[in-house]
C-alpha cells in the first residue's frame, strides 16, 4: 500500500521536475548558461496564473495560458537584459563571464522573488487545478491533477524531443549544443539559436511552474530551493545532458517522496542534497555529463 | 590601485579608520548600530573576495561559513555560559574546520560544480538548523544570554577595530607573493602547478583564512545582536548580499568589500521609505552596476582599467 503510494507520487513529483529540468539543461547544454533565476521565472508563471484566478476571474485554461505566458516573456527578457549583455560584455575577461552571468541571473532572480512578495505577498499560493476529483490506482487515493501532471509534463518533454530531433530549426539548436562554431560555419545564426533555446525555455518553465501551482503550490519562498533541486538534477545528471537530467529528476523525486513518507517530510530535500554531493566526489561529471 | 603600494594604501585606511573612530562623538546610536553591522558584513565581503577575487573559487555560500561560526558560538554560550572570548575562538575554530570541509570539495570540482556545492551546503545547515531546534533554536532562532556591550560606542568600535585588523590581515595577504599564487591558482590551475607552486595548498590555506575571518565575524555579531537566527545569518539572501556588496565594491580589491558593504546597509536604510520595496530596489541597482560597471565602485573611483 505503501509502496504503491510511494510509486505513484513519486512519479508525479519527478515527472514535474524532469520538465523542471529539461529547460534548465537544454539552456547550458547549448549556450553555456547556469541561469540562477530559474526558480523565480517558475514561481512567477505561478503567480501570474494564481492572479488571474484570483484577481481577474480567468478559469483554469485562461490562467494557466497567462502563466506560460509569463514564463516566456521573462524568459526572453533575462536573455535580452541580462545575459546578452553580459556575454557581448568589452570590460568582462572572457572567463570571468560566467562567474557575472551567475552572479547577475541570481540577483535578477531575488529582484523576481522580492517584486512578487511586494506585490501578492509572501503567501503560499495555489494554481486552481484544470483537472478536480480523485482516481483510485491498486487502492491508492490518487488525485487526478496528479496523472494530469504526469501525462502533461511527458507530453512536452515528448514534444521538445520531437522538436530538437525531427525539425530542421531543432537540429539547428542540437548542433549548436555540440558545436558551436561549426554551426556558424554551416550559415546558421548563432544569435537566433540561442533565441529559440530561451524561448523554449520559456514555455519550459511556464508549463512546469502552472503544473508545479496546482500540484503542490509555491510561495515567493520557494525561489531559492526550486533553483537548487533544478541545478541538483542537472548536476547529477551531467551539466548539459538532457536524458541524463531526466533520469537524475526521477532519482531525486522518489528519494524525496521516500525521505518523506518513511522518515519525516521535515528532512524531505536532505538525502538528495547527500547524494549530490557524493555524486560531485565520486564523478564529478554526472552520471550521463560529457565533459 | 595596483599603482599605490601596499604601505602606502594600508597607511591611509589607517587614517580613514581612526577618523571613523571618532564618529561615536557625532552621530546616533541608531547609525552606530547601522555602522556595526555594515562593518561585519565587510568582513565577511572581504573574506569571500579572498575566496573568489583571488584562488578564483564561486563561493554561494559564504553564509555556511558565517553560520557555522554563529552557531557553534552561541550554542555553546547558551549551553555552557562560556566566557565571550572563549566562545568566539571556539566560533572561529568551528568555521575553520567548515572551511576544511568546503575546500574538499573545491580542489576536486571546479566552477559551476563548485558553486553547485557551496549552495548545497548553505541548504543543509538550514535543514540542520531548523530540524535540531532544540539545540538551535530552529527557525525563531537561537537566543544567547551573554553580549558583549550594552553600549552603542563599544559595540560600534569593537566591529571598527575588527574591521580594520582583518582587512589589513587580509589585504596584505592579497598583495603578498602568497596572493599572487592564489591568483595564479584561480586562473589557472595546471600552469601554476607547472610553474611549482603548490596549488591545494594555497587553495587550502585561501578556505581557512576566509572561513577564520567569516566565522569570527559571524560569532562577534551572534554576541552584537544577542540572537541568531537563520534569516540574519545563514540564508541565501543573506549570502547573495555579501557577494553584492564584494562585487559592488569591486572585486580583487579586498578593501572595495567594505565599501560595497556600508553602502549597501547605507542604501537599504536610505530606501526604507519604500517599505517592502526597498530590497528590489537595492538588488536592482546592484544588477545595474554588475551589467554597466563589472569592476565596481573602487575600480570607478581609481578609475583603473583591467590590466588584461
Amino acid at each position: 500500500m505503501l509502496f504503491w503510494q510511494i510509486l505513484i507520487d513519486g512519479f508525479a513529483i519527478s515527472s514535474l521536475y524532469a520538465l523542471g529540468a529539461t529547460g534548465f539543461a537544454l539552456i547550458f547544454g547549448v549556450s553555456g548558461v547556469l541561469n540562477l533565476s530559474h526558480g523565480a521565472l517558475m514561481v512567477a508563471a505561478v503567480v501570474a496564473a494564481w492572479a488571474a484566478g484570483a484577481h481577474l476571474h480567468a478559469g483554469p485554461y485562461a490562467g494557466a495560458a497567462l502563466g506560460v505566458a509569463i514564463g516566456f516573456s521573462t524568459s526572453l527578457l533575462t536573455y535580452f537584459v541580462i545575459v546578452r549583455p553580459l556575454q557581448h560584455s568589452r570590460k568582462i575577461r572572457e572567463e570571468e563571464k560566467e562567474i557575472f552571468i551567475l552572479t547577475a541571473t541570481l540577483l535578477w532572480g531575488i529582484m523576481i522573488q522580492e517584486l512578487i512578495a511586494y506585490l501578492y505577498t509572501n503567501n503560499a499560493k495555489t494554481v486552481a487545478p484544470i483537472v478536480e476529483g480523485v482516481v483510485w490506482i491498486v487502492g491508492v487515493r490518487t488525485p487526478s491533477n496528479e496523472i494530469f501532471t504526469a501525462v502533461v509534463c511527458w507530453l512536452v518533454i515528448g514534444l521538445l524531443w520531437l522538436l530538437v530531433n525531427r525539425t530542421r530549426a531543432g537540429k539547428a539548436v542540437l548542433a549548436a549544443s555540440m558545436n558551436p562554431r561549426g554551426v556558424t560555419l554551416l550559415g546558421i545564426e548563432l544569435s537566433q539559436v540561442y533565441i529559440a533555446v530561451w524561448a523554449i525555455y520559456g514555455v519550459l518553465v511556464g508549463i512546469a511552474g502552472v503544473l508545479l501551482g496546482m500540484f503542490l503550490g509555491v510561495s515567493s519562498y520557494s525561489v531559492g530551493p526550486l533553483t537548487a533541486s533544478a541545478f541538483a538534477i542537472v548536476v547529477l545528471g551531467g551539466l548539459g545532458s538532457v536524458s541524463g537530467a531526466l533520469i537524475a529528476a526521477y532519482v531525486v523525486g522518489y528519494l524525496e517522496t521516500m525521505t518523506a513518507y518513511l522518515i519525516s517530510p521535515a528532512y524531505r530535500t536532505i538525502p538528495a542534497l547527500l547524494l549530490v554531493v557524493a555524486v560531485m566526489y565520486v564523478r564529478p561529471r554526472g552520471l550521463l555529463g560529457r565533459r | 590601485m595596483r599603482s599605490f603600494s601596499t604601505a602606502r594604501v594600508l597607511l591611509f585606511a589607517l587614517g580613514v579608520i581612526v577618523l571613523a573612530s571618532f564618529l561615536p562623538l557625532g552621530v546616533s546610536g541608531y547609525i552606530l548600530g547601522l555602522l556595526t553591522i555594515a562593518y561585519y558584513f565587510g568582513v565577511f565581503a572581504m573574506s569571500w573576495d579572498l575566496l573568489f577575487g583571488f584562488a578564483g573559487e564561486v563561493n554561494f555560500g559564504p553564509t555556511f561559513l558565517i553560520g557555522t561560526g554563529a552557531y557553534a558560538a552561541g550554542i555553546l554560550d547558551n549551553l555552557y555560559q562560556l566566557p565571550i572570548w572563549i566562545c568566539l575562538v571556539a566560533g572561529a575554530l568551528a568555521a575553520v574546520i567548515g572551511g576544511v570541509v568546503l575546500a574538499l570539495p573545491a580542489l576536486r570540482v571546479r566552477g559551476p560544480y563548485f558553486g553547485l556545492t557551496t549552495l548545497v551546503a548553505v541548504l543543509m545547515l538550514q535543514n540542520f538548523i531548523v530540524v535540531a531546534a532544540g539545540l538551535t533554536g530552529g527557525e525563531i532562532g537561537l537566543v544567547v544570554p551573554d553580549v558583549i556591550s550594552v553600549s552603542d560606542t563599544t559595540n560600534y568600535e569593537i566591529a571598527l577595530w575588527f574591521m580594520a585588523i582583518s582587512g589589513a590581515i587580509l589585504f596584505s595577504l592579497s598583495r603578498s607573493p602568497v596572493g599572487l599564487i592564489l591568483q595564479a591558482s584561480g586562473q589557472d590551475a595546471v600552469q601554476a602547478g607547472a610553474l611549482g607552486f603548490n596549488v591545494t595548498k594555497h587553495k587550502l590555506a585561501a578556505f581557512i583564512i576566509s572561513a577564520f575571518f567569516s566565522g569570527l565575524a559571524g560569532a562577534l555579531m551572534v554576541f552584537y545582536l544577542g540572537t541568531a537566527s537563520v534569516g540574519t545569518l545563514v540564508d541565501i539572501t543573506v549570502g547573495v548580499q555579501i557577494i553584492i556588496a564584494a562585487v559592488l565594491g569591486g572585486r580583487r580589491t579586498i578593501l572595495g568589500a567594505v565599501l560595497g558593504a556600508i553602502f549597501l546597509i547605507a542604501m537599504s536604510e536610505a530606501l526604507r521609505p519604500l517599505g517592502d520595496l526597498s530590497n528590489f530596489v537595492v538588488f536592482a541597482i546592484a544588477l545595474i552596476v554588475v551589467l554597466l560597471f563589472p569592476n565596481g565602485l573602487l575600480g570607478l573611483l581609481t578609475g583603473t582599467k583591467e590590466n588584461i
